[in-house]
């Protein structure tokens, strides 16, 4: 990529590509989130992955923005955190006009969207798929934007495998009057299937909610798998006579 | 520029038609966002209004879309800023125009239809290339379905030679509520044969008595 | 070609000699034709005493549906049949041309024919063609040895399996199998969550659609459910027909040539009389 050319005074200089985020290092697999009757929930495991290396096992990967927002974010982790930088200075800022004012999840989202526009028109892109959910005046607020500035909202939404995996089932089941009962029950199934068919997705999982009331992020917990098929139990059993 | 990989742009589908008529015109378009095999959403808006009597309708990248409808909007609000109305339907098409064609070596992937009233109130549709190439015309279709559509509008409405002289209006014959029923008819159409397009049609008519919003359902698979 | 001694020419099947000058032009920017795809949700599942398979029915050429309603569930045998997603030219030569070996094994043998054999005549055949047969199939039949399901890979791997998915809408479906799937369903549960995971497939799933077809095959007993749901129809008709006026396309120039001139032929006087 770094291509050498020459300049008007004779001094040969390296195109500064190397700055750019060419590929992702530690990356984060899905994240989930949803509407329910009074607010928003927000799902992923705590997974960074190193390629198909495991390398880290306890990720934070959602996080509460001002107070009326909770991001989550798959892709690269170093990125997500640059990002939460970014915010916080949005936020302090924010704050700074001390007019009783702040911003809701759908002014952060609007930011997120120009940031990640801008860096991928800069061909250095933020290399992330990020899920902004949040409840301000009363009002659901739950959108996505991916590496290069896809972005739009809708009732339940999902970055990388969660598009392929989890959404078939949120299309079939979700439904606006959902308990937080429901919708954990819900989110974990679509957990749960994440875990048994993404190779990068592991059995520890945080889970956040935000409310008119403000946002919760529960304790990390596992989720009970199923291996007892009987199939499973002598694969061979049922092809005998092939290889 | 693209050189720099293939990564920059992403295909969200869709389709968009706008047909102008002797005093209305009818812009549509399906609300399907998605790339490759997978949907992500199926309700988002591909029609932009940008003046009262001025709406754009795009299909292709959605940032880039999204971009270029603020851009637009902007440029309109300062517009009305400096000369106390809103632009009219052909001068915003030559700003389009101007737009697409300042980001000419790293174009918005955006393939639009501008439809609306012109200053007499006749009914006006613009279309375009991705880099700013437009012309003026009596019907037009864009996007991932506009191969399925057009000879079908080409046929019903054929519009005249702009070669001809002397010059022949190029609006078509249909009153409002035949062509809405045509836009309704062409979509449940490429539904059938267009992966990209389906889920639902967004009609907007444009006439002298204001902006007038239309849903239809479509293909869901 | 792994079948054949080096020095020896390829008694027929495919030849190979060509690939690597494909991959050299297409390299070089050249675009090969494309085939009929079957972007495809394809699934399978053993229940209390079979297997029932589905798949929906849409075909496609790129980003066009070239077949609205065509059969992906193909016979192998009177209790065995297999669900193919991939090419669709080899998907269908590869499952005839099993189906008529297993068909002879039968005549043959004067017995049933087991799933075994055809899932290992399946993989034998893929694996010698490297992967570029590009089916990907589901097998799933009862024989004497009771209910099995398979899915065989391009390239000739194979899988045992309770519930299977295959093709672009395997993880819309799968989706549906791993959050619902259990051991010992009856017949009516396992046709309806096999025809739950194709729906799943042909809504989110845009290279699949239109209809459900199911399969159930039992001891003894073979049911081909073709269209069992239609969850597509058209959402539009226009109220009015419509008149294609001729004269949409200018006439420029018209030339008339009769279709038969008659000539004359002369027949020489001598000729050889023509062997029998």
């Amino acid at each position: 990529m770094a291509q050498s050319f020459e300049v008007p005074n004779g001094h040969s200089v390296e195109e500064h590509d190397l700055e750019r985020t060419l590929n992702p290092y530690v990356t984060g697999t899905s994240v989930i989130g949803l509407k329910y009757k009074d607010g928003i929930i927000l799902a992923a495991d705590t997974g960074g992955s190193y390629g198909s290396t495991l390398r880290y096992k306890s990720v934070e990967r959602i996080k509460p923005i001002g107070k009326h927002s909770l991001l989550g974010a798959s892709g690269e982790i170093s990125d997500f955190q640059e990002i939460l930088k970014y915010l916080d200075e949005l936020i302090i800022y924010d704050n700074m006009w001390d007019d009783g004012n702040s911003l809701g999840p759908k002014e952060v989202h609007n930011y997120l969207n120009r940031v990640m526009y801008n860096r991928r028109n800069k061909f250095d892109p933020l290399w992330n798929s990020l899920v902004l959910g949040g409840v301000k005046n009363g009002q659901k607020y739950l959108g996505v934007v991916n590496m290069i500035g896809t972005h739009f909202e809708d009732d339940h939404v999902a970055t990388g495998f969660g598009n392929h995996l989890a959404r078939p089932i949120l299309r079939a089941e979700w439904h606006a009057d959902l308990s937080f009962e429901e919708a954990v029950k819900l989110v974990e199934k679509c957990l749960l299937v994440l875990l048994y068919r993404d190779r990068s997705a592991i059995n520890k999982f945080q889970l956040a909610k935000i409310t008119e009331e403000g946002t919760t992020i529960y304790p990390r917990y596992s989720l009970k798998t199923f291996w007892g098929f009987s199939a499973f139990q002598n694969p061979t059993k049922g092809a005998v006579g092939s290889w | 520029m693209s050189r720099r990989g293939d990564w920059v742009y992403e295909n969200n589908g869709g389709t968009c038609v706008a047909i102008a008529g002797a005093d209305y015109c009818v812009v549509a378009a399906d609300t399907r966002l998605s790339t490759g095999y997978s949907i992500y959403t199926r309700d988002y808006s591909k029609i932009c209004k940008l003046a009262d009597k001025c709406v754009l309708a795009s299909s292709g990248f959605q940032g880039d879309i999204k971009a270029l409808q603020k851009n637009l909007s902007a440029r309109h609000l300062i517009y009305q800023h400096q000369h106390n109305k809103q632009m009219s339907c052909p001068a915003m098409a030559q700003l389009l125009s101007n737009t697409l064609y300042y980001k000419r070596f790293f174009p918005y992937y955006a393939f639009n239809v501008l439809g609306g009233l012109d200053n007499e109130g006749k009914g006006c549709v613009f279309t375009y290339d991705a880099v700013g190439s437009y012309e003026r015309v009596g019907y037009s279709s864009q996007g991932s379905g506009s191969t399925l559509i057009m000879p079908v509008l080409d046929n019903q409405l054929k519009s005249p030679s702009p070669l001809l002289l002397p010059a022949k209006d190029s609006v078509t014959p249909l009153s409002e509520m035949e062509a809405v029923d045509l836009v309704k008819d062409v979509f449940a159409s490429a539904t059938e044969r267009d992966i990209y397009t389906g889920d639902k049609l967004e009609i907007v008519i444009i006439n002298a008595s204001g902006i007038r919003h239309e849903f239809m359902e479509l293909r869901k698979d | 070609m792994a079948k054949v001694d080096a020095d020896l020419p390829p008694k027929g099947g495919f030849s190979f000699d060509l690939c690597r000058r494909n991959e050299m032009l297409v390299k070089k920017g050249v675009t090969l034709p494309g085939f009929r795809k079957t972007g495809t949700t394809i699934v399978g599942l053993v229940f209390q005493d079979g297997v029932v398979l589905g798949a929906d029915t849409r075909a496609t050429e790129g980003p066009i549906v070239a077949d609205k309603n065509c059969e992906k569930i193909h016979y192998m045998a009177p209790n065995i049949y297999c669900c193919g997603a991939g090419t669709a030219a080899d998907t269908e030569a590869v499952t005839d041309m099993v189906s008529s070996q297993l068909q002879l094994h039968r005549y043959s043998t004067g017995r049933e024919s087991r799933v075994v054999t055809a899932l290992t005549l399946l993989k034998s055949h893929l694996f010698s063609y490297q992967g570029y047969v590009s089916a990907a199939l589901v097998l799933g039949g009862v024989d004497v040895t009771g209910p099995h399901l398979h899915t065989v890979y391009p390239h000739g791997s194979t899988d045992t399996l309770p519930f299977a998915t295959m093709g672009s809408g395997s993880l819309a479906a799968m989706a549906v199998f791993e959050s619902k799937y259990r051991e010992g369903l009856t017949r009516e549960e396992g046709i309806n969550l096999v025809a739950e995971a194709i729906c799943s497939g042909i809504f989110n799933d845009l290279g699949s659609g239109s209809n459900v077809d199911v399969c159930v095959i039992t001891k003894g007993k073979t049911e081909y459910l073709r269209n069992h749901l239609l969850p597509n129809p058209r959402t539009y008709v226009s109220s009015k027909g419509y008149s294609f006026v001729k004269g949409h396309t200018e006439v420029l120039s018209t030339k008339i040539i009769p279709l038969t001139e008659k000539e004359k032929v002369e027949v020489a006087a001598e000729g050889d009389a023509m062997e029998e």
